[in-house]
């Protein structure tokens, strides 16, 4: 096992180098760069800003320097803000990512696993053409789209839950995060249930499971302790594309909701040019979805007596 | 001797063969046609096609006219204006139309090229196997766990918006899965009994491919592409909605519901009708390949 988990972190050091460097080279290759502002400043002082960002060097010069400075765990400063590092950007924004992404997932577990259980255990008939249509729905509408009118319906409609982002000054408060986590998760609990279903139809058509009927257990054991443990596999390794999912979700959901997240400030970076920033979230999100890959593998393996990793 | 010794037996045999010569496939057309929501999918699926390849040509108003004088008119049988206009005047029915038609071509221009990459590098993988296919799929696997969306988003914002860099990027990102299930597919399928009895009973292998391997790769293909061109449509109106997809006044659904869901609170018909186009075409889709799948491997019903 710790065999297994030495290799896999192995391999993702120069999977991530190969992310930096294919980043760092097509940021690069963009025209423009973070200091042509719409009123050009002084060449003079533009020089003189430029060096000392170390931007005139060569392109490769630079690009040993930025894995040196990573090396020793240093992303940066940001190109755009004066006076802030990446690390400082990220330290401000992750907390506010990771809690939205945090609680969607958890959300979307448990609400997809309730619900496709339901639609399998309920089959052709109303209750699991109900779930499967309202799963339709909710891989149909895009999150921008569904987070505006939530908004629109909770927030300026009925007045129950502040429309508004998690502006630092009010706090993260948790009424703030019920529209943006809904937003987020409906996706996911679309997806989940329908894995959900196919998967436990299946299980409850295995031969175990006859047996377990047969000899007499109650309904509820046989779904609970039975067919509800192999029935969840296929879940977990829908975690690791489901973590990448909500990384790209979370990018609309904190934009719709004006949240003070990573992900907001990611296109505006990259549209800035801000070289740094670009490739601190890079690196954080790939990071991130390397490590949440391992950890779903790991479960797997863990909750599956058939796979052994060694 | 031959066991037909008669013309006539003879002839009664192979009359019953064609009666009863059903290939899996007419079986599966039998089973997608007999699933309702799939034929309903199918034929509002032709409609949309057929208004997204005509409507434009057809309609009274052109997608990029400015009507200065008509901003935000509500649907009205009034000059054509059947859903309205947007925040600058334009037709929202030619908007629609034309979205539709750019969203529908990405969706399935998109696909092809991951069909393309997927098909090329799994059927590699698979056939010659061994250590090769485990590299193969080992990149796979790390291509896999990358937040590709970014690149795909540096690669909009580096390049600029150009509808063909729309197609590759978002080709290249969808791939993966089909390189997977082409690989599985051809793996499983040289092990089958009824290719080492094609191999034993001397079958070119040229035919073996042609008549028992693609017919047997092109189900679970043909399932998955038609449930990718959704995914894709959802993934250009993601671009869309950061200000990265098609160019104005060129349009795609995505857009057009990126623009009505800023104008919501005064113009709700600019979210709705794209937004209502965009659902019906994407549920047409994931109904057609739920069916197909349903039909082609009825293993869940």
């Amino acid at each position: 096992m710790i065999g297994y988990i030495a290799r896999r972190v192995l391999v993702a050091v120069p999977t991530i180098l190969v992310i930096i460097t294919v980043a760092f080279f097509m940021m690069r290759a963009a025209p423009g760069g973070p200091f042509d502002l719409e009123r050009p400043m002084p060449a003079e002082i533009r020089e003189r800003v430029m060096t000392a960002y170390g931007l005139n060097r060569p392109v490769h010069e630079q690009y040993l320097s930025y894995i040196g400075d990573l090396a020793r765990g240093d992303l940066g400063p940001s190109l755009r803000f004066r006076d802030k590092t990446v690390a400082d950007i990220i330290a401000e924004g992750f907390p506010v990512s990771a809690t939205v992404g945090g609680l969607s997932i958890l959300l979307a577990l448990m609400l997809g696993t309730l619900l496709g259980s339901i639609a399998a255990l309920r089959q052709n008939r109303p209750s699991d053409y109900g779930v499967m249509g309202l799963a339709m729905v909710g891989i149909t509408i895009p999150p921008f789209v569904m987070g505006p009118i939530l908004a629109m319906v909770f927030g300026l409609g009925l007045g129950l839950l502040p429309t508004g982002g998690l502006d630092p000054r009010f706090g993260m408060t948790p009424e703030r995060l019920v529209l943006p986590v809904i937003t987020l998760a409906l996706p996911q609990i679309a997806i989940i249930s329908r894995l959900m279903r196919a998967s436990m139809i299946e299980v409850i058509r295995s031969n175990y499971i006859r047996t377990a009927r047969a000899k007499g257990l109650s309904e509820s054991a046989v779904i609970f302790r039975h067919a509800l443990r192999a029935a969840i596999l296929p879940l977990v390794s829908y975690l690791g594309p489901a973590s990448a999912a909500l990384v790209t979700g979370s990018i609309v959901i904190e934009r719709v909701f004006q949240l003070p997240g990573i992900g907001r400030n990611f296109v505006d970076a990259a549209l800035a040019r801000d070289y740094t920033v670009v490739m601190g979230v890079v690196i954080l999100y790939a990071g991130l979805i390397i490590l949440l890959n391992l950890i779903a593998d790991l479960l797997y393996a863990a909750l599956n007596p058939k796979v052994k990793y060694d | 001797m031959s066991l037909l010794s008669t013309p006539g037996e003879k002839a009664e045999m192979l009359e019953s063969a064609a009666v009863q010569g059903r290939s899996l496939w007419d079986d599966a057309r039998a089973r997608l046609l007999r699933n309702k929501a799939a034929v309903t999918g199918m034929i509002v699926l032709g409609l949309l096609v057929l208004l997204a390849v005509i409507g434009p040509e057809i309609w009274p108003h052109d997608y990029s006219t400015i009507y200065r004088d008509r901003v935000w008119t509500s649907p009205t049988f009034e000059n054509w204006h059947w859903f309205g206009t947007d925040a600058q005047g334009r037709d929202l029915v030619a908007r629609t139309l034309v979205g539709l038609r750019i969203s529908l071509m990405v969706g399935v221009v998109a696909t092809l090229v991951s069909l393309l990459i997927g098909i090329t590098w799994g059927a590699t993988a698979g056939f010659i196997g061994g250590r090769v296919d485990q590299v193969m799929m080992r990149i796979v696997d790390i291509l896999y766990s990358l937040p590709f969306i970014f690149f795909v988003i540096i690669l909009m914002v580096v390049f600029g918006r150009n509808i063909v860099l729309i197609f590759v990027a978002i080709g290249a990102v969808e791939w993966l899965t089909m390189a997977r299930i082409v690989r599985g597919q051809t793996i499983s399928l040289r092990k089958m009994e009824f290719v080492e009895a094609a191999e034993a009973a001397g079958v070119t292998r040229l035919n073996i491919i042609r008549r028992h391997i693609v017919p047997n790769v092109l189900g679970p293909v043909v399932v998955y592409v038609t449930l990718t061109i959704p995914v894709v449509i959802l993934a250009e109106s993601f671009l869309s909605f950061l200000g990265l997809g098609v160019q104005e006044p060129l349009t795609s659904l995505g857009r057009l519901i990126s623009h009505g869901a800023q104008d919501m609170e005064v113009a709700r018909w600019t979210l709705i009708v794209p937004a209502a186009t965009m659902m019906l075409t994407l549920v047409c889709f994931n109904f057609i390949g739920d069916g197909l799948r349903d039909a082609i491997d009825p293993k869940d019903r």
